[in-house]
Parts: C-alpha cells; sequence; structure tokens
C-alpha cells in the first residue's frame, strides 16, 4: 500500500476506532434525549405507532425530538438480557413476574407497580386461537387441540410471556372442566403439548411459524397478535379468531429501570414516556393496534374490536405470578413434567 | 488398418464427446441459475415488488440508515486490523522455515472451522456479566456484549484468517531472494517489507483486504448472538434485514437485503477484476492451497 | 547491516530480520483473539464435570439436532462435489457466452451475506414461492423441511468446491484424455480411470471446506428450515435457544460437542485425503 493511500486513510481508520472505544463506555456517549424499551415480543408495531407519537407530544412540549429505540425479544428473555446488562431505560414486558425479576437483581426500585396507574399496566389483553380460513380441523375451544392430527403452535414458556399465559390459561379451563381435579388439569396439558411440534422462542416467533412456515393448524396466541396477523395478512380472510370458552387475563406491565435512567439522566424522559402511555390519544393508539386499552371511554368506542371472553386473572386463580411460576414453570415444575421434546 | 479404424471412428467419439460437452455445460448453466442467479433475481424481485416509491422508503427508514452505517463502521474497523495481521503472519510464516509453523498455520485457519454462534458464545463467555472480565467490565462502567465493541470484536474472529492465507500461500510462490537481496546489500527489516515485499504482495493484499471485507459485512450469526439487536443502534445491516422480515415487513427487508446485494456484485466485479489481471499467479497460489 | 545467522535448533537460519518481532506480533494476536476464547470455552466445558457435560451434551434433543446438521452438510457437500465438479470442469474446459459472468457468479455465496440468501431461498422455495409452486404439484416441499437445509448448505459450500478445483482442471494433462479417448475407452471409463485421480485429492479439500462451513452454518438456513425440534433444527440454532435462555452451560456443551464433531470430520476427511494420494500417486 502507498504511504500516501495509507496516511489519508489512517485518520479515518482512527477516528472509527476511537469512536467504537468509546462506545464501550456508555458514560461518555450517553445522549439524553435518547430511550430504549426493552420490550417484549409483539409490541414492535405498536410501539413503533406510540413512539412517532411519543415523539411528536415530547417534541412540541420541549422542543427537543427524542430517539426512541424498541428492542423486541420474549419477555422472560428480555429480562433476563436487561439483567445480564441490555441499557433499557424502560421495560415493557409481558408479565409482572418479569419485571419483578429484574427488580430482584437490584435494577428496578421494589414498589415499581405502584408508581403508575392499574399497577403499572396500560393496556392489557387475552389468549385467543388463531385457525386458518374456513376453520379446516373445526376448532372452536380448548378440547379440540387435543383431538388426534391436530397440531398447535405455541411459544417457549422458558424464554415467551405469551406463553406462559396460554398454558395458564389452558390449565384452567382444564381444571374447571374437570371438577377442579389437578391431575386430570395436569393430564390435559400433557396430552395438549403432545400436539405442540415446535416451541419457538417468542410469541412473534411463533405467530412466524404459523404464518410464513405454514407451521400446526391452531395458534394459542396473544389477541392482539391474532387481530393483528388477521390485518397485516395480504388476504384477509385467510386467517379466522376463534374465542376459547374460557381465557386468561393478560396483564403486561412497564417500568422505568432505575438504575439505567440515573446513571443515563434520562429518568424525567423515561417516566414521560411510559406515563403518557395513559393518555387518550395514546391509549386511542393503543386500541387501534389491538391492544385492549384501559380508559373506558375508548374501551366503550373499540366495544366491538374487543368482545366479552370469561377469563381468569393470575391472582385469583393461581394466587399470583410468584406461585404461578414456581409450579408452573421453574425447573422441575408442571411444564417440565408434562413436555417432552419429540 | 488400425490408423484407418482411429480415423474412422474419431469423429464418432468426437461428436459423443461434442454431445457430452453440450449436455454437462447444460446441467451446469441449470444448476447456476437454479442456484445462484433466481436467489439474486428474487432479492431485487421482492425489494421492487411494492414499487419504486416502496423502495426509496424502506431505504431511507432511520434504522436502516442507522444500520448501514453500523455496518460499514464494524468493517472500517475489523478489516485493517485482520490486514495489520495478515501482513505480520505472512513475514514470519512465509519466509522462514522453523518447528511449527506447519501448525501455526493451520491455527489461522480455525476460525473458519467455528460456527458463527460459536464466536458468538466464546465472547459471551469472555465478557458476558457472568464471564471471566464480567466483573472487570463491570466495575468500570465498560459494556461489550450487547454494545457495539463487542460486534466489532465478533466481526474481528470470523473474518481473521482472510487476508493472511492470501498473502502466505502467495508470499511462498514468490520466494524470498528478492527480500534477502535487499538485506544484504544492506536495507534494513522495514524497508526491505516496505520497498520489496510489500509491492510484490500488492494484488493479493488487495484480494486478501476484498474477502475479510465482504466478510464482515455479511456477517450475521456471530453480531446477532452479541448484540443487543436493537434497531436504530446495534443492528448492523443483515440484522436488520433479519428485524424487518420477523415484523411483517417483507419487501423492506428485501429492499435492505438489495443493498447488500449490491455490495456483494461489487465485489465480484473487483474480484474478477483482480483475478483477470493476476491469473498466473493466483493459479499457483490455489495449486498450493489446495494441497 | 544484515543480522548474523544464528544456527537454531528449531528454525532454519535466515539472512532475512524481523522474525522475532512480526512471530510475537502473530501469536499475540492469534492467541488473544482465537486461542485463549477457545480454551476458555473449553475450561468452562471442563469445569462442568464429566458428569454434567455429558449429561447436557447427550440431551435427545442435542442428538437429534446433531444428527440434523451433520447429515444435511453431508448431502450438500456431497451434492455439491458432484455438481461442483461438473461446473469447474465447464468452467476450465468448454467456452461458451457468457462464461465470464457465471465464474464471477459462482462466488456469490460467498459475498452475499448469509441472511440474505437466507430470506431469499425461502421466499423462493416457499409453498407460495417460483419454485415452491413449481414442485408442489409433485408433493416436493423444499422450505421448512430438511430438504431446505440441504438446498441452504448448498448454496453457501459450491464456491469451496468450484474453487478449490479449477485450478487442479486447468492444469490436467489433456493429452492424456484424449489418449484414452482415441484408444476407445468409453467416456465413464476415461473419467474414473483418467480424469478421476488426479482431482481426488483437490475435490476432497473443497469437499472438506464445503463441510466445515455447512455444520457451522446458521443465517441462510435458519429463513429456511422448519426449525422443528427433532426434525429440522441445526445444532447452531439450538446453542441461540440455549443463550436466549441464558443457559450458558447448555450452550457452551452443545458447543463444544459441535466443535468436536466438526475436528472428527475433518480428521477423517484428511485420512481419506493421505489414502487417496498414497494409493493413486501425484
Amino acid at each position: 500500500m502507498k504511504r500516501r493511500t495509507f496516511l489519508a486513510t489512517a485518520p479515518a481508520l482512527g477516528a472509527a476506532m476511537a469512536g467504537f472505544s468509546a462506545s464501550s463506555f456508555p458514560a461518555l456517549a450517553a445522549a439524553p434525549s435518547d430511550l430504549l424499551n426493552a420490550s417484549y415480543s409483539p409490541t414492535g408495531e405498536l410501539y413503533g405507532a406510540y413512539d412517532a407519537f411519543f415523539t411528536r407530544f415530547w417534541r412540541d412540549k420541549t422542543g427537543t425530538a427524542p430517539a426512541i429505540h424498541v428492542s423486541n425479544r420474549g419477555s422472560g428473555a428480555q429480562a433476563r438480557a436487561v439483567i445480564e446488562g441490555l441499557p433499557a431505560d424502560v421495560v415493557t414486558l409481558a408479565l409482572a413476574y418479569d419485571i419483578d425479576a429484574i427488580a430482584k437483581a437490584g435494577l428496578i426500585a421494589a414498589n415499581w407497580r405502584s408508581r403508575l396507574p392499574d399497577n403499572s399496566t396500560p393496556y392489557t389483553s387475552t389468549i385467543v386461537f388463531l385457525v386458518r380460513r374456513g376453520n379446516p380441523k373445526q376448532i372452536h375451544d380448548w378440547p379440540d387441540l387435543i383431538r388426534p392430527g391436530v397440531q398447535v403452535v405455541t411459544p417457549n414458556p422458558k424464554t415467551s410471556g405469551g406463553a406462559r399465559y396460554n398454558i395458564l390459561a389452558a390449565y384452567a379451563w382444564a381444571l374447571k372442566a374437570n371438577g377442579n381435579d389437578p391431575a386430570k388439569a395436569k393430564a390435559y396439558l400433557k396430552a395438549l403439548l403432545k400436539h405442540v411440534p415446535v416451541l419457538d422462542t417468542s410469541a412473534r416467533n411463533a405467530t412466524l411459524s404459523f404464518l410464513q412456515r405454514g407451521l400446526g393448524d391452531v395458534l394459542i396466541a396473544w389477541e392482539s397478535e391474532a387481530l393483528l396477523a388477521i390485518a397485516q395478512a395480504k388476504d384477509k380472510t385467510a386467517y379466522e379468531l376463534v374465542l376459547p370458552s374460557l381465557s386468561i387475563l393478560a396483564e403486561p406491565p412497564v417500568a422505568v429501570v432505575d438504575k439505567v435512567v440515573d446513571r443515563r439522566g434520562t429518568r424525567s424522559l423515561a417516566e414521560a414516556y411510559l406515563a403518557t402511555l395513559y393518555s387518550p390519544d395514546a391509549q386511542e393508539l393503543i386500541a387501534e393496534n389491538y391492544y385492549r386499552p384501559r380508559l373506558a371511554a375508548v374501551v366503550r368506542k373499540y366495544a366491538a374490536r374487543f368482545r366479552p371472553i370469561p377469563m381468569v386473572t393470575v391472582d385469583q386463580a393461581f394466587g399470583g405470578w410468584d406461585v404461578a411460576q414456581k409450579n408452573f414453570f421453574a425447573d422441575g415444575a408442571i411444564f417440565d413434567q408434562v413436555f417432552a421434546p419429540g | 488398418m488400425a490408423s484407418d479404424a482411429i480415423a474412422i471412428a474419431l469423429p464418432a467419439v468426437r461428436a459423443g464427446g461434442k454431445r457430452a460437452r453440450r449436455a454437462l455445460i447444460g446441467v451446469a448453466l441449470v444448476f447456476i441459475a437454479l442456484f445462484l442467479v433466481l436467489p439474486l433475481g428474487v432479492i431485487f424481485a421482492e425489494a421492487f415488488s411494492l414499487g419504486l416509491r416502496s423502495y426509496a422508503a424502506a431505504l431511507a427508514d432511520p434504522d436502516v440508515q442507522s444500520a448501514l452505517r453500523l455496518t460499514i463502521g464494524i468493517a472500517l474497523v475489523a478489516v485493517p486490523l485482520n490486514t495489520i495481521f495478515g501482513l505480520a503472519a505472512s513475514w514470519c510464516l512465509a519466509r522462514f522455515r522453523f518447528r511449527g509453523r506447519g501448525a501455526l498455520i493451520a491455527l489461522i485457519e480455525l476460525p473458519l472451522s467455528v460456527s458463527p454462534v460459536v464466536a458468538g458464545l466464546l465472547l459471551v463467555l469472555l465478557f458476558g456479566n457472568g464471564g471471566l472480565f464480567g466483573p472487570f467490565l463491570e466495575a468500570h462502567g465498560m459494556r461489550i456484549i450487547f454494545a457495539v465493541p463487542g460486534m466489532v470484536l465478533a466481526t474481528i474472529f470470523v473474518t481473521f484468517p482472510y487476508v493472511a492465507r492470501e498473502l502466505i500461500p502467495l508470499a511462498e510462490t514468490q520466494g524470498s531472494e528478492e527480500e534477502e537481496a535487499a538485506v544484504t546489500l544492506g536495507a534494513s527489516g522495514w524497508q526491505t517489507f516496505l520497498r520489496v515485499s510489500l509491492p510484490k504482495l500488492r494484488w493479493g493484499l488487495f484480494y486478501g483486504i476484498l474477502l475479510c471485507n465482504a466478510r464482515a459485512i455479511g456477517e450475521f450469526g456471530a453480531v446477532s448472538v452479541v448484540s443487543g439487536q436493537v434497531p436504530g443502534q446495534t443492528n448492523t445491516l443483515p440484522l436488520e434485514v433479519q428485524a424487518l422480515y420477523d415484523g411483517y415487513r417483507v419487501q423492506a427487508a428485501f429492499a435492505a437485503s438489495s443493498l447488500l446485494a449490491c455490495l456483494a456484485i461489487v465485489t465480484l466485479i473487483l474480484k474478477a477484476a483482480l483475478e483477470w489481471r493476476h491469473r498466473d499467479e493466483i493459479r499457483a497460489t490455489r495449486r498450493m492451497q489446495a494441497g | 547491516m544484515p543480522r548474523p545467522m544464528t544456527a537454531s535448533a528449531w528454525r532454519e537460519p535466515s539472512v532475512l530480520p524481523g522474525f522475532a518481532p512480526s512471530l510475537t506480533a502473530t501469536l499475540l494476536w492469534l492467541g488473544l483473539l482465537v486461542i485463549a476464547p477457545l480454551a476458555v470455552m473449553v475450561a468452562t466445558a471442563a469445569g462442568l464435570g464429566w458428569d454434567g457435560f455429558w449429561t447436557l451434551a447427550l440431551r435427545p434433543r442435542v442428538l437429534a439436532d446433531l444428527s440434523v446438521s451433520v447429515s444435511s452438510a453431508l448431502a450438500a457437500s456431497l451434492i455439491d462435489a458432484v455438481f461442483g465438479l461438473i461446473v469447474a470442469w465447464v468452467l476450465v474446459r468448454y467456452r461458451f457466452p457468457g462464461r465470464g459472468l457465471v465464474n464471477a457468479l459462482i462466488d456469490l455465496p460467498f459475498a452475499l451475506p448469509t441472511a440474505v440468501a437466507g430470506i431469499a431461498l425461502a421466499a423462493l422455495y416457499a409453498p407460495r414461492g417460483p419454485v415452491g409452486t413449481v414442485l408442489a404439484p409433485f408433493g416436493i416441499a423444499i422450505a421448512y423441511t430438511r430438504a431446505g437445509i440441504v438446498v441452504a448448505l448448498m448454496f453457501v459450500g459450491l464456491p469451496f468446491i468450484v474453487r478449490t478445483l479449477e485450478p487442479v482442471i486447468a492444469e490436467l494433462d489433456i493429452e492424456q484424455e484424449e489418449a484414452a479417448e482415441t484408444l476407445g475407452a468409453s467416456a465413464t471409463t476415461s473419467f474414473v480411470r483418467v480424469l478421476l485421480p488426479p482431482l481426488l485429492p483437490a475435490l476432497l479439500t473443497g469437499f472438506a471446506l464445503a463441510l466445515a462451513r455447512a455444520l457451522g452454518e446458521y443465517g441462510s438456513v435458519i429463513f429456511i428450515a422448519g426449525n422443528k425440534p427433532m426434525v429440522s433444527e441445526i445444532l447452531p440454532l439450538l446453542i441461540v435457544t440455549e443463550l436466549e435462555q441464558f443457559n450458558i452451560p447448555g450452550a457452551v456443551a452443545i458447543a463444544t460437542l459441535m466443535l468436536a464433531a466438526s475436528f472428527l470430520l475433518l480428521i477423517s476427511v484428511n485420512l481419506l485425503q493421505g489414502w487417496v494420494r498414497k494409493h493413486h500417486g501425484e
């Protein structure tokens, strides 16, 4: 290489290397008007819309437009990522247990739940079935899932939040249908999981397996995910929604990651980002993106979209997430006992 | 007479040969069309499937732009570093004979046999929170995993051998007589290297840099493990392609892919040009590599 | 002033300076970037204990995925060897319009990012894709099956075979082949007895390179594979899944197993090469 060429490129290379060295010291590279939202897997579209809205809102209010970034990953995997060092300013996960795990690791204050209305849950959802056009396997409720020849798609509860709601909803129904007999409910779960060919790492990956790869006859999914899948398909009749006779209330909470925002100086931005989720405009946006809003006026407006389904809650039916996680999803617990891969 | 028999048989054999030749060319072309041309074509077909405006909009997406910048930035760090290593390796491994030389050359090729995902795992083992240097990094407020430095290191690992494995056989083929003559005439080591070796190795250097660069830009598995995969921050262009694809934005994914495909085509053109200009030396080098 | 030649037991004397610094730099870079990380991984694997390691490494899903990875890699590399030989032969020995273009295109799988190749192949071979719709009436499904994995691995492995064979084919003695023809050897005999032996070493080298690449391939496979555990899931994907659950011991066990499998396969190919060289001369 000619010396002149080398000397000409050296400054550029030096700058690049310096830049990358600096980026390994986040404190040096911090820009207080950008925010990282570590979310669970299906919320990409929701937060895409909300971030655009919030950016305008914040710019109108303060004059600076924030740069908001969203990371999507299975809820359990995302919680672990944040604990392992993903520099998220806020977390918007699928269930309180995952945020509690981050709190236990010292990154979030223990009283995070009470810092925002509705136990820090600005939107809810539930669990439904998605089937293909015409519902060829005639799937109408939970018992149909264990009929011979039916293949069920549901994600891996070790990494996905939606997957855990799916399993608990199935168990709740099975318990009720079998006169509260835990042994029979467990047997149903075992039968159900025999019909599951693959456990994707996240709810979104499971949806993609069902939609793109053509895997399975029925997808157990977030209602938000199912409605979105129908809406985004080129052929609007390609998929159909089936409401089970009993489902579960899914309450995905949000929280500020105290350790990160204090280090980066983004607390006010982060708190505003989450608080604005409860505003009327944001609640409309939430409903438009297929999540069940909290605000009564918006609920009424979108009543046709979100049909009433009999639901249990994790607290009522399972004694809260700590108990449910320990009984069902810890190593060696009920899920491990009933699921044998292959 | 035998020669008459041969004279009669030869055209038939040649004709059969001609048919065989045409058949072989046909098979080869169909195979190439199916396996190489079609995939390239489908990238552009899908990218433009919603029209020119959607294509432009997809490319103007800030996340795509940021991913492109990150991809190029990482290559700008990884490739020069591995080039310097390649030059150093070519000096000591091609111009000297010593015990362990063969083993060293084999070790340099090791990253080629390691899955990129394992490369990412290696970095997590070293720099993750529970890793060897985890506590040190935490204490000093540094982050490697889920940040760009980890992605740079992953790319360096994966593209490690590319310059060295071009330069070493080339330098060996070229021999060290000129360098030895220079030294005998009084040149210092650096003078010999810069004025004698480097010009001789020029095409091999460009070639190796080209391959190293192509691999660095295209790296996916290793960086996907160590990156936080945050669009707009820690997504390279290949990672952004996956993010778009998983977000139901298939056309945008292919639009971003078309950028990478264009870079690939430029690489192929440059590679072909270099190969054509230096075909004799290349032949000798490849012979040595093929064993 | 030229350095005095030192007679040393482990290296040949040379007038050239700079051995120590260049060797140090090489060893340092190699050691830090390649050897040390691999050593850390092996140490971590060892730290799991003999029982611990094998419990993790021999889980049914791991073994099933290992079998999928190995069988797909072998199949793809073998098919590539056959067609790669034809392509290399055609490119070197015959002239036809577009030859330069085709020759340049061979390196496309190398220059194209694996993720891009992955979605392109998935789009092509999906049930609704251009090739998928052609094959569907015959009941052939490529995407989301094991066949899809083989197709993707064929794509990435092709350049290794072709580029390794080309220089050797170019140097083949044409007269030998023509002599065989005129003496009445059929095309097959001519091929097996005269042409193949000198090509075999290079073919095996290319095969080994393609195989090594195919075993660890991730980006181009995950979009077209079914990713069904036990059926169409490749081992690298399982490692990623373990990592997403932050099950580091599990990931380390699988990675070590994978490295061992690659190592064994490549040694086998090396031995084969040695046998070929001995029995067919050079």
